[in-house]
């Protein structure tokens, strides 16, 4: 089997003041493709360092992260930019859409920094966005619309660049419950049509939606529960959105 | 390229989200630009239109004036004061110097001009016919004085466009008759306006040829002779003077200044007061040269300084536009923008605003020539006062957009937009992406 990312005891650690802060002691897994895998943990531990790691924004201290074949602990600023731009697709909790350009140049943006923008690209681009249910809205700005149609975007903006995974940041944390179901639902198509999506989040409703829960706690892995049946069959997970729709 | 022209869109899009700012902004290097190409085009316009006058006097003429020795230097007690240059003077600089072609001797005096009931006080130039040749005098109508002239001692004039006017308001003068003093003279000519020139033999006001009547020499030494005697407050004042001025045409150029030596040096020996003044255009060209330089120095440097506040203004909008826009930064890096990317996109943007700022201040630097008219003729007609004391170099002056200005102010905006953009710039790439995607 074929592996998106490969997480080998990777430890990072701040330096604030005199103080050494270890966010990540040690921490190792696969992310095999067409995974769905949510990273859990209160906050401080460590699940927005290993973000950081896996969205390839930041070096590790020591341990090794592979992106397919490629470790990149030591790589470039420039080739972290360029894995960025081509093999990773954000998604925020704020969107993080960019407000002077509209629906169709924000999906854009990463082709952007790859420097290819091609008709066949453009055309993807508009694919994408009919995909998420915004057909209509190609020339809209993003203060335009509906926080859920913000994050649809998002999502089409982080698969214009075909990317090994998804990395989604509590991407249904500024949602009301029946948008976050929109987009929680979005992600099982996408996990379903075969694409792998890493998601951190600190609630487990949201959790429960992935294939696995990684759990952590003070820089380590706690724990690692498979879920038996991920998506929105899972009743108990989907109960507490639709109760509060009404 | 293609990745300059998408940026270059996206700046201007970024640029357009705060119109009013971009506005401003660009009103600082536009202010700049275009006060550059003004005040070029103004110290231009004047240096040229000081050049004009000097080689309206000749390049490679050198001019011998009579000039009124001061009082201290005066010994004679006698009431008949000889002085100025001479008939001797004139043949010993004519003959012996090789390099000398031509010399040009003339003789002037302040003279009334009367016509029926028309007069005018003016100068009556007694000339030689190369005196025309020399000041590059145009006939209107008639003839100029010829050689004919001369040797029979004709009473015949040519009058100068101004006489002309006054005196002969509706008639064609030729073939009239005007009286200048005791003596009566036949027009033979009348030439066209001349512009002044610059002013010779120690003085600085231009030449003035509008109110000129020109006679043959010979006339003038047989009917009025060297001695003029003048009354003034109750005694009698005599003066000689048997040449007022000549004009010595010089071979080549180089030889200017080694003969205006000679002539010096001659006229040194033979005149024991300070009673003659030597011109040399050449000189006066040397010098204005130096003059514009110091002009267009002293000029650049004002322009430049504006130009540095209007760079230090796009500076600080543009650092305000980073702290402003850290998030974007923060998600453009997020989704794979290198540090050069970021780079360009905020440098072009500076770029952008300094280009249209300098694209626009040269247009409107064209327009100086038609603004300097319009508030000349406002002062003229508001400010009459003001007007008449402005010096006559700057009531004819006109700009002169120097082309070279176009491409240096264009040149200078935009690299004030790369100086100052720069900072701004590096200071956006060198954000670290997390802190600037959690800045809120």
């Amino acid at each position: 089997m074929k592996l998106a990312a490969s997480v080998q005891n990777l430890v990072k650690e701040y330096h604030l003041g005199g103080e050494v802060v270890h966010a990540l002691r040690g921490v190792s897994f696969d992310v095999p493709e067409g995974d769905y895998v949510a990273i859990m943990g209160a906050s401080g531990s460590g699940k927005s360092t290993l973000l950081n790691l896996l969205g390839c924004l930041d070096h590790p201290t020591s341990g090794s992260l592979f992106l397919g074949d490629e470790n990149i602990a030591h790589a470039s600023d420039d080739r972290l930019a360029e894995l960025r731009a081509g093999r990773i697709g954000f998604v925020f909790q704020s969107f993080n859409l960019i407000p002077q350009l509209t629906v169709l140049e924000n999906i854009e943006v990463p082709l952007y920094y790859q420097g290819r923008l091609s008709r066949r690209d453009r055309e993807r681009c508009r694919e994408l966005a009919a995909m998420v249910g915004l057909a209509e809205r190609l020339n809209h700005r993003p203060t335009q619309l509906s926080g859920g149609q913000q994050q649809r975007v998002a999502i089409a903006r982080s698969l214009v660049n075909d990317p090994f995974f998804i990395l989604a940041d509590e991407p249904t944390g500024n949602l009301d419950s029946a948008t976050t179901e929109e987009i929680l639902a979005l992600f099982d198509q996408l996990n379903a049509s075969g694409k792998t999506i890493v998601l951190v989040t600190h609630e487990l409703d949201v959790g429960k939606r992935a294939r696995r829960i990684i759990r952590l706690r003070d820089g380590r892995i706690e724990a690692v529960i498979a879920n038996a049946t991920p998506g929105k069959a899972t009743a108990d997970a989907a109960a507490v959105p639709i109760a509060s729709q009404s | 390229m293609l990745i300059w022209i998408r940026t270059f869109r996206l700046g201007t899009k970024s640029l357009m989200l705060h119109p009013l700012r971009s506005l401003l902004t660009v009103l600082g290097i536009f202010i700049g630009v275009a006060s550059v190409i003004w005040l070029l085009a103004i110290g231009e316009g004047i240096s040229r239109k000081a050049q004009e006058q000097i080689e309206s006097l000749g390049a490679t003429n050198i001019i011998v004036r009579t000039i009124k020795p001061p009082s201290d230097q005066i010994t004679t007690t006698s009431l008949l004061l000889q002085y100025g240059i001479t008939r001797a003077d004139y043949e010993r600089l004519s003959q012996t110097i090789p390099t000398i072609t031509r010399a040009i001797r003339i003789r002037e005096l302040r003279q009334r001009f009367t016509r029926g009931g028309y007069e005018v006080d003016g100068r009556l130039v007694a000339c030689t016919p190369e005196y025309k040749d020399m000041l590059r005098l145009e006939l209107d109508r008639g003839r100029f004085i010829q050689d004919v002239d001369l040797e029979q001692a004709k009473n015949y004039c040519v009058l100068s466009a101004g006489v002309a006017e006054k005196l002969f308001p509706y008639e064609d003068p030729v073939h009239k008759i005007i009286r200048v003093e005791e003596s009566f003279y036949e027009v033979v000519g009348v030439c066209k306006p001349k512009m002044p020139s610059a002013g010779i033999g120690g003085s600085m006001a231009a030449q003035d040829f509008s109110n000129d009547v020109y006679i043959p020499i010979t006339t003038l030494w047989w009917r009025i002779g060297d001695v003029v005697i003048s009354r003034r407050a109750g005694s009698l004042e005599g003066e000689e003077v048997q040449l007022s001025q000549i004009t010595f045409q010089v071979d080549n150029v180089k030889n200017v200044i080694p003969t205006a030596e000679i002539i010096k040096s001659l006229l040194a020996k033979y005149h024991r007061m300070e009673d003659y003044g030597v011109t040399v255009p050449l000189e006066l060209l040397e010098q204005a040269r130096i003059t514009r330089m110091m002009f267009m120095i002293f000029m650049g440097l004002i322009a430049a300084i504006s130009l540095v506040v209007g760079g230090i203004g796009i500076m600080n909008i543009m650092l305000a536009t980073v702290t402003e826009r850290t998030r974007e930064i923060g998600i453009r890096r997020a989704l794979g923008a290198k540090r050069r990317d970021i780079i360009r996109q905020f440098l072009v943007e500076t770029i952008v605003l300094s280009t249209v700022g300098g694209l626009t201040g040269i247009l409107v630097g064209f327009t100086c020539p038609l603004f300097t008219s319009l508030l000349k003729s406002g002062v003229e007609t508001f400010l009459p006062g003001v007007y008449g004391a402005l010096p006559d170099i700057v009531k004819t002056m006109r700009p002169v957009i120097v082309p070279a200005s176009l491409p240096l102010a264009f040149g200078i905006s935009v690299a004030i937009g790369v100086i100052f953009g720069l900072y701004p710039a590096r200071r956006a790439a060198n954000m670290d992406p997390i802190e600037a995607l959690r800045h809120e």
